[in-house]
């Protein structure tokens, strides 16, 4: 077994699970799940950052995910917010559901 | 090879030892809150029932596991092994003593040392909240359910007035590695008082200690078990060694929010004395603990106490004896020395907390969180704001 | 060793991420998110983001996340209804798309990428807390003041719209 992975692995594990948070941003309709699906592209990302942060022997990819993650947080604060308030008002979770400004 | 011979070693020597001890913890609690509360505890199983811890044992390994038919039943029984191991994990990079050096082998009274290793913990512990919060979800029970929710907000809430508590100490020491932090802390100012962080940081270490018991679900803050609100919280539905579980991870919980507090606030190993002192206080300590058990011997208050305090005595007085006798041996009393100290300043935390327990009513949840965001998160913030000019001031 | 690490946990990565699209309960999904995040810390360790990996674990699978968890179960959010007016036909397509989808960037990226060595542990040593900090407190200082004003901005609206009234 070879003892050094080779750089493109770890693109293509980042391009499958970026690919998989778009399929569930699609399919799903549950407005969390559709919300994780984004968390989980963010993290597709960070990992191109760490990984191209290796290659090139700098810092700086960390400081990028770094970021994004506290962006990240932010963002779940205020849309988890708006999901509680949406529940609030509609009695629902389902984005089908919440569409009355879309006609 | 020879590493990974001596980490099994280690590992083996460490999970044995703290098996054992988070049993025993649990006799300790229920005899020390039975004094204080004018009873006598356990005392049936065994001379002043040391034997109970083997009993509970064997009755809940032996009892029926009752699953109910409402539960989810994946998550219902990942979640008292997830609370488990992650309870466990994070003594993995507690260091216990110095570098020691037996015969060939020169070697750490540790794990592994992580460049990382308090943010390790701090992670751990952070995720640490799932087994609690899956347990009360998937029970499929409101009051489980209530108990789940209650146990998620509490944590998130005290694990900032933690953080920052533990922030403080890293300003001083500039590391995150327990054991550069231990060495930051050792040597003595004015030649007695010792350089430890709970003397600069006595407001962190007060904040850590009040946070670390809302971390750990003790009372005064464990409001996701409150009996006469929530039957038992999270654990209703449990039963058997899944029930056990819950309770180790509670007891490892304790066990590593007292031993982070002596590694980052006082000082770990090092002891409160300079040297030739510090030798003298466990031979003192163990010689008169076993006098006072002969004596109460031979003045028995009890009749089967004829027998086995003279008994205890006598295995006091023999581990003085060994402390004395390693003052000869170097390896063996640098060891000794180490856990000596280490333990009891893990000892004298846990006592508090089983005290404050013996003694302190309940905080209602509104209490609990304004507690958290109006007071516990403000003072830990001045404390690091006071840290760190100190710091930038002192520092060239 | 190193191979064989990362095939482990690029494996558990891609089955939780798998797990998260087709599971149709909520809490399943958070938790398989959850593993997605862990192995993704495992894999910044080998490639030597010792700070960020704890990052990771401490911000995403510890705050956001139980965030997440406890939003889920203060909803009691259930399984997803099948009420849905999407054909079979049109899901089989989706995952065959997909799949082409990611062999096609799979291989783009395997033919584009110059040839750099392969990723050792332990051969990059400057992403522990000392380096990181360093170059966020000077270099990057303005961002950082940003993004605390984000945090607080966030903050705000959190609480703004979690009022009883709206």
């Amino acid at each position: 077994m070879q003892n050094a992975v080779p750089m493109s692995w770890y693109l293509i594990l980042s391009a499958i699970l970026f690919g998989l948070g778009v399929a569930g941003f699609i399919y799903r309709r549950n407005i969390i799940t559709v919300f994780m699906s984004i968390e989980l592209m963010l993290n597709a990302v960070n990992l191109t950052f760490i990984a191209f942060s290796y290659t090139l022997r700098q810092v700086d990819g960390h400081i990028f995910s770094f970021f994004v993650m506290v962006v990240a947080a932010a963002e779940a604060a205020v849309g988890l917010a708006i999901i509680l308030t949406v529940f609030k008002n509609r009695e629902t979770l389902m984005i089908d559901d919440v569409s009355s400004m879309k006609y | 090879m020879d590493f990974l011979i001596i980490s099994l070693i280690k590992a083996a020597i460490i999970a044995f030892v703290l098996l054992t001890a988070l049993a025993y913890l649990q006799w300790i609690e229920r005899k020390v809150i039975a004094h204080i509360q004018l009873r006598v505890g356990p005392y049936r199983v065994g001379p002043h029932g040391l034997l109970q811890p083997l009993a509970d044992v064997v009755k809940l390994i032996t009892k029926e596991g009752v699953i109910p038919s409402h539960v989810n039943k994946l998550f219902y029984l990942m979640a008292p092994w997830l609370a488990v191991t992650l309870a466990l994990i994070s003594i993995s990079v507690l260091p216990f003593g110095p570098q020691i050096t037996i015969g060939p082998v020169t070697t750490w009274m540790q794990l592994t040392d992580l460049r990382i290793g308090i943010l390790f913990v701090l992670a751990v512990s952070s995720i640490g909240v799932y087994g609690v919060a899956l347990g009360g979800w998937a029970s499929n029970n409101k009051y489980s359910l209530l108990g789940g929710l209650r146990s998620s907000a509490q944590m998130i809430s005290y694990e900032l007035p933690l953080g920052l508590a533990v922030a403080a100490p890293l300003l001083l020491a500039n590391t995150l590695s327990f054991r550069e932090m231990v060495d930051y802390q050792s040597g003595y100012w004015l030649g007695f008082i010792p350089r430890w962080n709970v003397f600069p940081e006595i407001l962190g270490f007060v904040v850590f200690v009040i946070a670390g018991f809302a971390e750990t679900n003790r009372v005064p803050f464990d409001l996701p078990e409150a009996e006469n609100e929530l039957v038992a919280g999270f654990h209703t539905e449990y039963s058997s060694m899944k029930f056990a579980a819950f309770f180790m991870a509670e007891y490892a919980n304790m066990v590593t929010v007292t031993a982070v507090a002596t590694l980052l606030f006082l000082g770990g190993w090092q002891p409160p004395f300079p040297e030739p002192y510090s030798d003298a206080v466990p031979i003192l300590v163990f010689a008169l603990g076993g006098l006072i058990a002969v004596y109460h011997g031979m003045n028995p208050a009890r009749r089967k106490d004829k027998f086995t305090l003279p008994a205890a005595g006598m295995v006091f007085l023999g581990i003085a004896a060994l402390f004395g006798a390693s003052l000869l041996v170097p390896v063996l009393k640098t060891i000794l020395m180490a856990l000596f100290w280490f333990c009891g300043k893990i000892g004298i935390l846990l006592f508090v907390f089983i005290w404050v327990r013996g003694t302190s009513p309940r905080f209602r949840y509104d209490q609990l969180m304004r507690f958290a965001w109006i007071f516990l998160f403000p003072l830990s913030m001045l404390n690091l704001l006071v840290t760190g000019l100190a710091v930038a001031l002192t520092s060239k | 060793m190193t191979t064989l690490i990362f095939l482990i946990f690029a494996g558990i990565a891609v089955f939780c991420g798998i797990n998260l699209v087709v599971q149709t309960h909520p809490i399943a999904s958070a938790l398989s998110l959850i593993g997605v995040m862990g192995s993704l810390a495992i894999l910044y360790l080998q490639l030597g983001g010792e700070f960020i990996a704890a990052a990771q674990v401490i911000v995403y699978a510890g705050a956001i996340m139980v965030l997440f968890v406890f939003v889920i179960m203060l909803l009691n959010a259930g399984a997803e209804g099948t009420s849905r007016q999407v054909s079979s036909f049109a899901r089989y397509v989706g995952i065959v798309l997909l799949a082409a989808f990611l062999g096609l960037i799979s291989f783009v990226i395997q033919a584009m990428l110059p040839k750099t060595e392969g990723v050792v542990f332990g051969a990059f040593q400057g992403g522990t807390a000392l380096d990181v900090g360093r170059k966020l407190f000077t270099v990057y200082l303005l961002p950082f003041e940003v993004t605390s004003v984000l945090i607080l901005i966030a903050i705000v609206g959190a609480m703004v719209l979690a009022r009883k009234e709206i």
